[in-house]
Formats: structure tokens, C-alpha cells, sequence
């Protein structure tokens, strides 16, 4: 069904939807066709489908108007105008705050952050004002048409200001949704339903994805529910969690595992908030077994959230503690990246001394 | 900025009728006249003309005057850079820190309410004067009256608008209810105007089930969607951007009216102003941006604030015409915003209003401002520089007021919010519901489970909490 071109360069396939268990990729698409298409090209689609289907509908950033430095909006400005589809001044609090009043007048903003490192000026608008607006307003006023868009995520050569993954600062935030798609035909259907929310999101596209990924992708128009975790493999004796590019070395992992007889059921999250507590609570009482895995710092990174909610509620289920295969708590480095970084083989070690516990 | 000029309405006409005002505001900020230089001295006071290239379309009065440049301008003398093109000099002069002069003030009455003889003013007939000065009236007694509760401890917090009211009145009054306002927190007074009653202002104050706003945040943060009055944050400037985002948005529609905003001095210096502005210039939204200069913020006086003439001069900076109005004068602020509304829903432009006046009250029930400011430098304020008593002397002297008309109003509005407090007092409290609703549009499975569990919690150990909630 899907090919997956990872770092490693090695073909993947994410198993197909016919074990029926619960929440399988069962993802509604009227046709599994498609054309092959990339992650930019695939959110290039999404934007399209989103302003031509709301012509109260907006998308603006830096640099988006000729398409954007990872080419996620080109054709926009060509097809809805200037008007609807512009480049705003270099300062992210003023490119949320703009989106924020656009979207608490009732219009679909979808802004762009150039990359995700470069979103904390805006976290203020984001934390104090989007993810309060309707709440603090007795819901009067709200800015669910509010989405942002920030690339995120290791990229081989990023250093510490082109490769982070800020979402557990914003997991933390009661009022705003965080999604983060692991493919090019996931992150048009999420990012269409994010869009489409009536709450204002946060949606980290995996940068490295971009071009590396290429999948079969529906044409039409299709959404992904929100807040619906996917059990996109199953197995026994080990349930992994994860979201975004790290899906791909967790899968690589799966496999390997799986030649030493190790079943390992992998689960996408998807949104991170509010997040599916359920269809993980129902894998790890299966299992007995949980390994989180995330390229953000392991101290205070959302795996933090997923394993503490996971021992009160599955502690006596468990066979082992919660393992957390993460970046280390360092800035992301450049020539060190290889290091840092959470890799197939750090998850498979943990995988296996997890089931041997 | 020259087009604005080239249409000649009687106010900016009498303005360049002004002679005294002309060689200030003409020269320095609406006519883009040819810069000439000289192989004079280096002088650091030397004052090089004003902006020349625009980067963006010029219309047909700007183009008018591109030629005359072109004309006086040798052209070998001009170099093209991406923002356009802009003469050079070989004499190496360093633009001032500050003009020669502050930019002056604009208004209309004097202290003694007297109209300044060959002012320019949007003239205000007797029903809006009297309105106006009602208001202005009210707000007085309202902000005294809701102190005064807090410091009874009736309501936990509340902030004044004391030595404000004119700003708070004169520029609601100006505006259309379409216009969408984004407050920060001292403009009470336009909410009023709109029609929010005393008894919906104490109910937010008391936080009561009447509350529009659900007793989510802390008194004074009022919000009415049915005004067009968007719900105050405490964070300072945030509005800001929004506000260009809430322009841009009446623009796309095109509708009659624009997104209006308040922030003070001290907000001013937030990154938000900075992003406000040059977005809403950039996007040739229709904002006008209010500024209270009111001297502090809480106890930061502006000689620690900036650096800069005030707010006024920050304008320009972002390609923003800008104007400084005397806060304390209702007729000047009521022209002042008047013609700035008209201009930026006309133009469709941002437009840039620093409103001179003093914070006569303390920052807040929170604040005790006799500890960093002199007690009399407050009392000259309250007593010789009172906005509102300088407009009832007005509206007195035109016979429209009385002796009787004021005891009457102010027994009367005190009348009424003594019982709107009391019965706000009363009221029925939020039920606790409404601690896990509207987070998001729907409460989520994660919410609906703390709700149970804190419902049993309440009902178990009742005494741990407040009473009056019911579950």
C-alpha cells in the first residue's frame, strides 16, 4: 500500500488494513489510488483543497507567496490571489497575532512558520491568547480557525536551529491541538481536519519527510480524525508509540525485532493533543510492554506524559517499565547528530532488554 | 500621506490655512518634497528631508509628485536600491536623535473649555455633547464606586480609568458600533458607550452566572461579541497584531468599518507594537491605533520608557500617518479619531493616534502610586487638568447642562450601581461545569473524566471548597 523511502534508504510497507483489530489503518479513502507524491506535494494538495473549498480561507507566512522554501505552497498565490495568499514581514508574533485576529473574525487562517525552531517569539500569542480566546470569552469570540504549520524535525544537517521538536512546550497547553503527521498521505488528511477544526492547531510536519517520503496519495478531498491514535502494525509482545519520521526507524526496528521473534505492535499517536489515551491503554494491556520514542529531549518530552499515564493506567498489566528512546537533553548538535539521535538500533537494544526484563 | 492632503476636507484645509502648524506638519511629514543637499558643514543638528521612495504602487496624486522630483532631482544624482530609488550625498550627515521641536499637540478647548479661536474640530451638536458628557460622567462614578467595592473586598481587583474618560468617551463616540475595538484594559468607557449596562459590568466584576465571560478571569476583563468588543487579556500588546489581522479581515469584506485599538505607553514598548504596526501598514489594513500616553506604567514613568518623542514619531518609522491629540480634550480626540476612522476605512491604512493625558488613579486596587510619584503632581492633575470637567464647561456654557441635570445624574448612576453591585453580589454563582467547558468547541473524554473525578471530590469533602458552586 504505501512505500516509504527511509533515511536508510530501505523500502518499507506499512501492512494493509485487513486484521480488523481496533483502530487499524482504516483510514476512510474511497480509492487506495492516488498518485505517488512526496510530503510537501501532499500538503501542496491539502492547502489547495482547503482554500478551494473555503474561499474565507487564508495562508501566509514568510516566503510563501513563490512557494515557500520547502515548496509547500507553491501555486497558491498563482491560483487564490495575492489577497489570500501572502508573504508577511520576517516576525512570527505578528504572523500568529495577524492569524489570530483573521481567524477571530471568522476566517480558515493557516500560517506558516519557516521552521518550528523559529516559533517561540509567537508563543506567547500562541499560549495567552489562541489557546484562551474562547474560553476566557465565555465563548463569544474564538480563533478556531486558527492552524499553523511549522516544519520540524532532524534533517541530517540541521544543527540546533533548523532540526528541533518543540511539541511538548505546547502539549502542555490546555485550548490548542498539537497533530503531527508520519507520511505524505497521513499529513494531507491531518492537515485538512486541522484545518477544518473549530481550535486552533499546531501542526509539525517531519521536514526530512518532505522530499524523502513518497506514498500513494488519494486526489480528492479526504480527512484524518483528530485525536485517533493508529495501530499501524500489530504484535504481542511490545507496544511502541511514536509520531512524525520517527515512525520510519521505529518500523525498521519492528522488523528487525521481529526476526529474533520479537512481535511488536506500532502505534502512530498522530495528535499529541489531546491525545488518544485509549487505543494505547488498550495495546499495552495487551502487551504488557510500552517503548516510547521521540527525536525531542528525553527530560520533559511528551513520552514523559504517555508513560505516566500509562503506569496509573496499566500498572498492573506491565511486565517492565516504561522505556523512553529519545534525543538526549543536549541542543541538537550537527556533526554529533548521529549520536544524538534516537536510532533503530538504541530502540531495538531497548526493545529487547525491555522484553527480557 | 500626500493624497490625503490633495483631498482638502475643511479640516485639513484650515490645517494648512494654519501657518504655524503648516511649516511643522507640512514639512516634516506630508509632502515628499525633493531632498536638496548642500556641501555645507557637517552639522549634527542638519535635518535630512523626509522618506522619499515608497516601495509600494504609488497612486496618481504620488506619481503627480514623483515628476516634480524628477524634475528638481538630477537624475545621475539618484541610486537604485531595492526599495527604490533614493539621492545620495557625498556630505556625510547623521539624521538626529530628535527634531529641533516635540510634535505639537493637537486640540480644541482650552483648559477653561473655551473653544481655541480658528481651531479645526468635527463639530458635536447638543444631544451627542450631552451624551458624551453623561458618559464621561458615569465612568467616574463607576470606576469610584467599583474601587470602593474592592477595597470593601467585595470584588477582588479592579482598575480605573480616572483622568482617562475623555480618551475612554470622545473616541467611542467617533467611532461606528461596526467598528471591531480591541481593547487592552483602561477603556471601559467605550464599552459603556456601546451600551453595556452596570449591571453587565458588575456581573463580569463579581464573576456571577450572568457573567458573559463565565468567571474565567479576573475583574475588568470584560468582552461583549454583540458591541464588537473583543474580550480583554492581560497581557500587554497583544491586540496589537490581532487587531491587523481583525482590519484585514473588514478589508477582505469590504465593509464600512475598521478594527480599532488601544494600547499605552507602556505597551509601546512590547515586540507586539512593533509587529501591529508594520503588519497592518504592510497589509494596508484599516486599524486605527490609540494610544493613551498617560505618563506611566504602573510605576515606570515614560523618561524610562523610551527615548524617543513619545509615540507619535514612531509612525512614520512604519509608513503610518500619525497624529498627537491632547487625551484630556473630548472635542479634539472625538475629531482626532473621527477623521482617523474615516481615513483608514477610505484609504484602507493604518492610522496612528497618541492621546496625551496623565493616569490621575493608581495602576490598580493592586497599586499604591503615592509611593513613586509625588502626592500633589497626582492632586494638580485630578483637580486643574480634569478632562471632564474641562467638557462640562463646555457643554455648560452652551447652556446645555445644569446644576440639577449633574446632582441628578450622578445620584442616579450611583443609585444604580449600588444596587447593580448588590445585586451582582447575589446572584447566583457559575456552576462548575463551566470550569471544563469551551476549552475546546467540545469537552473532550480526557476533561469529562477530571469533571467526574472533581464532582466526587466536591461532593466528599464539601468543606474544602467554596460554597454556591453547584455541581
Amino acid at each position: 500500500m504505501a512505500a516509504l523511502l527511509g533515511r536508510f534508504c530501505r523500502k518499507l510497507s506499512f501492512p494493509s488494513s485487513s486484521h480488523g483489530a481496533r483502530r487499524v489503518s482504516t483510514t476512510a479513502c474511497e480509492s487506495e489510488t492516488g498518485k505517488p507524491l512526496n510530503l510537501y506535494s501532499a500538503i501542496n494538495q491539502a492547502l489547495h483543497i482547503a482554500l478551494d473549498t473555503d474561499p474565507r480561507s487564508y495562508v501566509f507566512g514568510e516566503d510563501v507567496g513563490f512557494g515557500g522554501v520547502f515548496r509547500c505552497t507553491t501555486g497558491l498565490s498563482e491560483r487564490f490571489g495575492k489577497n489570500r495568499v501572502f508573504n508577511t514581514p520576517l516576525c512570527e508574533q505578528g504572523i500568529v497575532g495577524f492569524g489570530i485576529g483573521l481567524a477571530a473574525m471568522g476566517n480558515r487562517a493557516i500560517v506558516e512558520i519557516q521552521f518550528a525552531d523559529y516559533i517561540y517569539p509567537a508563543f506567547d500569542q500562541i499560549v495567552n491568547e489562541a489557546a484562551k480566546f474562547r474560553y476566557r470569552s465565555g465563548n463569544q469570540f474564538n480563533c478556531g480557525g486558527l492552524t499553523i504549520r511549522a516544519p520540524y524535525g532532524a534533517v541530517g544537517h540541521g544543527g540546533h536551529y533548523h532540526s528541533q521538536s518543540p511539541e511538548a512546550f505546547f502539549c502542555h497547553v490546555p485550548g490548542i491541538k498539537v497533530v503531527i503527521p508520519r507520511s505524505p498521505r497521513e499529513a494531507k488528511g491531518l492537515l485538512l481536519s486541522c484545518i477544518r477544526d473549530p481550535n486552533p492547531v499546531v501542526f509539525f510536519e517531519p521536514k526530512w519527510l518532505y522530499r524523502q517520503a513518497v506514498e500513494q496519495v488519494p486526489e480528492h478531498d479526504y480527512m484524518i480524525p483528530l485525536s485517533e491514535a493508529e495501530v499501524i502494525r500489530e504484535g504481542n509482545d511490545i507496544t511502541l508509540v511514536g509520531w512524525g519520521a520517527q515512525l520510519t526507524i521505529m518500523e525498521q526496528a519492528c522488523l528487525d525485532a521481529e526476526k529474533e521473534g520479537i512481535s511488536c505492535e506500532l502505534i502512530d499517536l498522530k495528535t499529541l493533543l489531546p491525545w488518544d489515551k485509549e487505543t494505547v491503554e488498550a495495546s499495552v494491556k495487551k502487551t504488557g510492554r510500552l517503548l516510547i520514542s521521540h527525536e525531542a529531549p528525553v527530560t520533559g518530552g511528551f513520552g514523559a506524559e504517555i508513560s505516566a499515564t500509562i503506569l496509573e493506567r496499566c500498572f498492573l498489566k506491565l511486565e517492565a517499565p516504561v522505556s523512553r528512546v529519545c534525543g538526549l537533553d543536549t541542543p541538537f548538535p550537527l556533526v554529533f547528530e548521529p549520536f544524538y539521535m534516537p536510532t533503530k538500533n538504541k530502540i531495538l537494544d531497548a526493545i529487547k532488554s525491555t522484553v527480557n526484563y | 500621506m500626500a493624497i490625503w492632503f490633495a483631498r482638502s476636507r475643511n479640516l485639513v484645509s484650515s490645517l494648512r490655512q494654519n501657518l504655524w502648524l503648516s511649516t511643522i506638519l507640512v514639512k516634516r511629514d506630508y509632502f515628499p518634497r525633493p531632498v536638496v543637499y548642500t556641501t555645507s558643514r557637517l552639522s549634527s543638528t542638519a535635518f535630512l528631508g523626509p522618506l522619499t521612495s515608497l516601495r509600494r504602487e504609488s497612486t496618481a496624486v504620488e506619481k503627480q509628485l514623483d515628476l516634480v522630483q524628477q524634475i528638481d532631482v538630477d537624475d545621475a544624482q539618484e541610486l537604485d536600491f531595492p526599495g527604490g530609488k533614493v539621492s545620495y550625498t557625498s556630505e556625510m550627515k547623521f539624521i538626529p536623535e530628535s527634531t529641533s521641536r516635540r510634535i505639537p499637540c493637537y486640540r480644541v478647548l482650552d483648559e477653561d473649555g473655551r473653544i481655541i479661536p480658528d481651531s479645526d474640530f468635527i463639530p458635536v451638536n447638543e444631544k451627542l455633547a450631552v451624551k458624551m458628557y453623561e458618559q464621561m460622567a458615569t465612568l467616574q462614578v463607576m470606576d469610584h464606586i467599583f474601587y470602593e467595592a474592592q477595597r470593601q473586598g467585595r470584588i477582588s481587583f479592579y482598575l480605573t480609568s480616572v483622568g482617562e474618560e475623555a480618551i475612554n468617551i470622545a473616541s467611542a463616540a467617533a467611532l461606528s458600533p461596526d467598528d471591531v475595538v480591541l481593547p487592552q484594559y483602561r477603556e471601559p468607557g467605550v464599552l459603556l458607550w456601546r451600551g453595556f449596562t452596570l449591571e453587565e459590568f458588575a456581573n463580569q466584576c463579581f464573576g456571577n452566572k450572568a457573567d458573559y465571560g463565565k468567571g474565567r478571569q479576573m475583574p475588568i476583563h470584560y468582552g461583549s461579541n454583540r458591541h464588537n468588543y473583543f474580550t480583554i487579556s492581560s497581557p500587554i500588546a497583544t491586540q496589537l497584531p490581532q487587531a491587523a489581522g481583525v482590519g484585514y479581515s473588514l478589508k477582505m469584506e469590504k465593509k464600512n468599518a475598521c478594527a480599532v485599538t488601544f494600547i499605552g505607553d507602556g505597551g509601546t514598548s512590547e515586540g507586539d507594537f512593533h509587529a501591529g504596526l508594520n503588519f497592518a501598514a504592510v497589509m494596508e489594513a484599516p486599524v486605527v491605533f490609540i494610544c493613551r500616553n498617560n505618563g506611566w506604567a504602573i510605576s515606570t514613568h515614560i523618561s524610562e520608557q523610551f527615548r524617543s518623542d513619545g509615540i507619535v514619531v514612531k509612525g512614520q518609522a512604519y509608513g503610518i500617518r500619525s497624529i498627537r491629540v491632547d487625551g484630556n480634550d473630548a472635542l479634539a480626540v472625538y475629531s482626532a479619531v473621527r477623521s482617523a476612522r474615516e481615513m483608514a476605512v477610505t484609504e484602507q491604512r493604518p492610522v496612528l493616534i497618541e492621546a496625551m493625558t496623565y493616569r490621575v488613579g493608581h495602576h490598580s486596587t493592586s497599586d499604591d502610586s503615592t509611593k513613586y510619584r509625588a502626592a500633589d503632581e497626582i492632586q494638580y492633575w485630578k483637580m486643574s487638568r480634569n478632562p471632564v470637567n474641562r467638557f462640562k464647561k463646555w457643554v455648560d456654557d452652551n447652556g446645555w447642562w445644569s446644576d440639577e441635570a449633574e446632582s441628578e445624574l450622578r445620584t442616579n448612576t450611583r443609585k444604580q450601581l449600588l444596587q447593580a453591585i448588590q445585586a451582582a453580589e447575589k446572584w447566583e454563582k457559575q456552576p462548575l461545569t463551566e470550569l471544563f467547558n469551551d476549552v475546546y468547541d467540545v469537552k473532550r473524554k480526557n476533561l469529562e473524566e477530571q469533571e467526574l473525578g472533581l464532582k466526587e471530590l466536591v461532593e466528599k469533602q464539601s468543606q474544602d471548597y467554596p460554597p454556591g458552586f453547584h455541581v
